[in-house]
């Protein structure tokens, strides 16, 4: 029998980014949380301090601030004929663990979506017609839109210090910021950042072929700042240890750093770490949740949570798999199309250029920072005419200084040989004369790519993994290429010797990093056929649950997606103080 | 599936219990010193160190991986967690996948190195071929073999031990010299990479710059933690670098 404990308001399942925003917000209303993470406690002093913290291999490549897959992992397929094999080593993306989750070691490029990526699918039906939208793919609208965000972008880019210039202030397109994106009502807090080496070449050539270059929206600090939450940051000394790294100048918004002490003070607040969610208990009625079970990892006993509110925060995916396990809704089967839960997942489509450079221009492309980065959005969204090509969304192009480590990277040019005398004299003449612009692409939900339990693996505690079912749709290749073609055209006025592209390679596969922007699976709408949850992250089936981060994206825009996450996080949370604790129940009907 | 032998399997785990004493790097011996291997035998290191010393070959100017202490990198790693698949999922069924699903052997990386070191033993024998004293075309031709899967071990081609081995090999190479590598730094030097304490604010906006400053490896420094943001202690300035050899 597993032991009870007192029942609470509210339980968070992973204290994440999306716990701590949630923590803070419904204990400032009142109401008693308790906030459940299966990983350990950690802080900026001491555990991401040097000289530890600065190490390539046990961070960067052993991966030791991710989820570790002997515990918990994934399988993996292309298609429903192929059968799916266990993720035994993570690869193509890293799930965070641990307090503060993935926000610990993410880059900290912080975007908003376009106003158009929030109604994709009316937006583009009615500008190309049925069929733009049409054949496999099942493309979606949020169910909520740009303008009524906006306040929450706001407020998660005012808690993060984001340094930035506003490209549209109040619908004025200013010089410098990104012209294309929605209206803001009011600048961002900090400055932004200053180009490096390789964003200043890029910037050059993109504007002599008029396109529109901005440095990319940074959570590593451009200067001192105090949130109002009353947390102090500091500048970010651009030291190369930012992303897959704790940052241990309190340089780079994390929960740490923005909002997780204030939770802590709170007397209404108890954090339990080592408490590995197991499941959402539910009623006979399976609309109701009871609270949740967990395993105490410390002592190996199960404990029973009862709570008024179940909120899932154990990051995008991972909560897909807890409704899953839970019973929570319909799993969504691709053969009909019915059931929701599993259904649209997508990701990131990645692609880059890469430009070899004469030996005496020196990159120093060690001198980075996460999101210290040029870009340019003249290629997102619907910013461009999508006539007669054949695809719909788009892609930001950046070029990034992220930190050179060089286990990691060591770029060669194409006919370099694997190893031997050759590989390492290429790798000598072009570590520090290189430069690559990424290709940052949307991901359109297509009736196949989905995701549900596995059959046959499981973790480490017993149960089934979930089951990815992905593969890049005709539509996003297409993307990715046109896209890849106009990259090289601005890579060819960088001043380079040799320019190659690299096109989005399929079919996907789970090994090379891609990015950990896995989007949907739970997604957010207006149709409780289509949608596993409601304009405010309340599930359509147990209204008492509310699922938090990116699987709520019906399809995921050419973005980073935490600007938006965070956007959402504070979104539904006012959802769940104004309107549901005034009347539990469905906000939606 | 796994067709290892027992002894493999009991050898492997008898390695964990060294891997738990050595512990990280804060153990790590002095750069410099002659490896005494942990986890290799002399047969296995006598194979190691002539074949990194292939992916990574010496120059005139620059030394090879095996000089840099790639070969005593590896025996460290395999002897310690990575080697007993501490992050590795490891449970059944054992299925051969597409490339897109990446590693599925069901062994740790101290059993890979063991069972594919001991085929490549085998193999070497029966062509009567001393790969250590091979002449370096010939050793070339062995680990291309290796590469393209042309050897069966066990039950799965070459190619998966030797992508582990080459990508072990880099890691050694470049990995921060607590870890037993990339002795002197010499990778970090060779490449220009100025190692694990940087500050480059005031220097990043200064395209172009030509950056020569020495590297600094972890143990450079003792720990200099940050205070409170509200703390106004001195933070973050690089040591100056000891003179290195
Ligand atoms: C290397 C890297 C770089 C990134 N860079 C960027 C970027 O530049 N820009 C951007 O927009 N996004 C970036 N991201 C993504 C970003 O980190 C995530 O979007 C964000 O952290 C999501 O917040 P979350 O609350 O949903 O999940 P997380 O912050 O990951 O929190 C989830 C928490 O739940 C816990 N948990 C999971 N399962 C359980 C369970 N069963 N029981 C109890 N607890 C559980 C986890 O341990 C974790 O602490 C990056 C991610 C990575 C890994």
């Amino acid at each position: 029998m597993a032991e009870r404990r007192r029942p609470v308001d509210v339980v968070l399942v992973g204290m994440g980014l999306t716990g701590a925003i949630l923590g803070r917000e419904l204990t400032q209303a009142g109401l008693s949380v308790v906030g459940l993470e299966r990983g350990v406690w950690r802080d900026t002093v001491p555990d991401f301090q040097s000289p530890g913290m600065h190490d390539e291999l046990r961070y960067a490549v052993r991966q030791h601030l991710h989820q570790n897959p002997r515990l918990e992992t994934y399988t993996a397929r292309n298609t429903d004929d192929q059968e799916a094999l266990p993720i035994r080593t993570l690869g193509s993306f890293l799930p965070g663990t641990d307090v503060g989750g993935a926000a610990v070691h993410w880059n900290g490029q912080t975007w908003r979506f376009l106003p158009s990526d929030f109604v994709a699918h009316t937006h583009n039906r009615e500008r190309y017609g049925a069929e733009a939208v049409g054949g496999d793919l099942t493309v979606q609208d949020f169910g909520v839109t740009y303008d009524e965000l906006e306040p929450f972008y706001d407020r998660f880019e005012y808690l993060c210090g984001i340094g930035g210039r506003a490209g549209n202030l109040n619908g004025t397109i200013r010089p410098g910021g990104n012209p294309f994106e929605g209206p803001r009502r009011r600048d961002y807090p900090n400055p932004p950042t200053a180009p490096a080496y390789a964003g200043a070449l890029f910037a050059n050539a993109a504007l002599a072929l008029g396109w529109h270059p901005f440095q990319v929206p940074s959570a590593n600090m451009t200067a001192h700042y105090t949130n109002p939450e009353g947390m102090t940051l500091q500048p970010c000394m651009i030291c190369g240890f930012c992303e897959r790294f704790g940052c241990e100048h309190f340089a780079k918004s994390s929960p740490q750093t923005i909002v997780l002490p204030k939770l802590m003070e709170s007397p209404n607040f108890e954090l339990r770490t080592r408490a590995h969610v197991t499941r959402v208990l539910l009623d006979r009625s399976r609309s109701r949740a009871t609270g949740v079970l967990y395993l105490d990892l410390a002592s190996g006993r199960e404990v029973e949570q009862p709570a008024e509110i179940v909120i899932l925060c154990s990051f995008g995916i991972n909560n897909v798999r807890h409704m899953l396990l839970s019973g929570i809704g319909t799993p969504y089967d691709p053969r009909t199309g019915e059931g929701t839960i599993g259904r649209n997942y997508t990701y990131q489509t990645m692609a880059s250029v890469t430009v070899f450079y004469p030996e005496t221009v020196h990159t120093n492309q060690f001198m980075g920072a996460g999101a210290l980065g040029t870009a340019i959005d003249d290629f997102n969204g619907d910013n461009f005419d999508h006539a007669g090509l054949g695809f719909i969304g788009g892609a930001y192009v950046a070029a990034y200084s992220t930190g050179a480590r060089p286990i990691e990277y060591h770029p060669v040019p194409p006919g370099t040989p694997r190893w031997g005398l050759a590989w390492k004299r290429a790798v000598r003449r072009h570590y520090n004369h290189a430069a690559g612009l990424s290709v940052h692409g949307a991901s359109m939900a297509t009736r196949g790519n989905h995701l549900d339990l596995d059959p046959t693996y499981v973790d480490a505690y017993g149960q089934p993994l979930l089951r990815m079912t992905f593969d890049f749709p005709e539509n996003d290749v297409r993307m990715a290429n046109y896209i890849t073609a106009r990259t090289t055209e601005i890579a060819r006025l960088m001043g380079g010797e040799i320019v190659v592209p690299n096109d989005r390679s399929t079919p996907y596969s789970i090994v090379p990093y891609q990015t950990t922007h896995n989007t949907g699976g739970a997604v957010m709408g207006s149709d409780p056929k289509t949608s596993a949850v409601n304009r405010y992250l309340q599930s359509w089936d147990v209204p008492n649950v509310f699922v938090q981060g990116a699987c709520a994206f019906p399809q995921n825009p050419g973005y980073n997606p935490t600007g938006t996450v965070g956007a959402l996080a504070y979104w539904s949370a006012k959802a769940i103080r104004e309107q549901y604790l005034k009347s539990p129940g469905p906000l939606v009907r | 599936m796994t067709s290892i032998p027992r002894r493999d399997f009991l050898h492997g785990s008898a390695v964990l219990g060294v891997g738990v004493a050595l512990g990280s790097y804060a153990s790590a011996r002095p750069a410099g010193s002659e490896p005494g291997y942990v986890f290799f035998d002399r047969a296995e290191a006598a194979f190691v160190e002539a074949a990194v010393d292939r992916l990574i070959p010496p120059e005139a100017d620059w030394p090879g991986a095996r000089e840099a202490g790639v070969p005593s990198y590896i025996d460290r790693q395999l002897a310690g967690p990575y080697g007993e698949g501490e992050r590795l999922y490891l449970a059944g069924p054992i299925r051969p996948g597409m490339p897109g699903q990446g590693y599925q052997l069901g062994l740790t990386p101290a059993q890979l190195y063991r069972t594919s070191l001991a085929a490549i033993g085998e193999a070497l024998g029966q062509r009567g071929l001393d790969f250590a004293a091979a002449p370096a075309g010939e050793q070339d031709a062995f680990l291309t073999n290796l590469e393209r899967g042309r050897l069966r071990i066990a039950d799965f081609p070459s190619s998966i031990f030797f992508e582990t081995l080459l990508a072990n090999t880099i890691e050694g190479w470049f990995a921060d010299p607590a870890y037993g590598g990339n002795r002197d730094m010499v990778s970090w030097r060779m490449v220009g990479f100025p190692g694990a304490y940087a500050a480059y604010l005031d220097l990043y906006t200064r395209h172009g710059l030509h950056f020569t400053r020495p590297p600094l490896s972890m143990m450079d420094a003792g720990p200099h933690h940050h205070g409170a943001p509200a703390d106004p202690s001195p933070r973050g300035t690089p040591p100056a670098r000891h003179t290195h050899p």
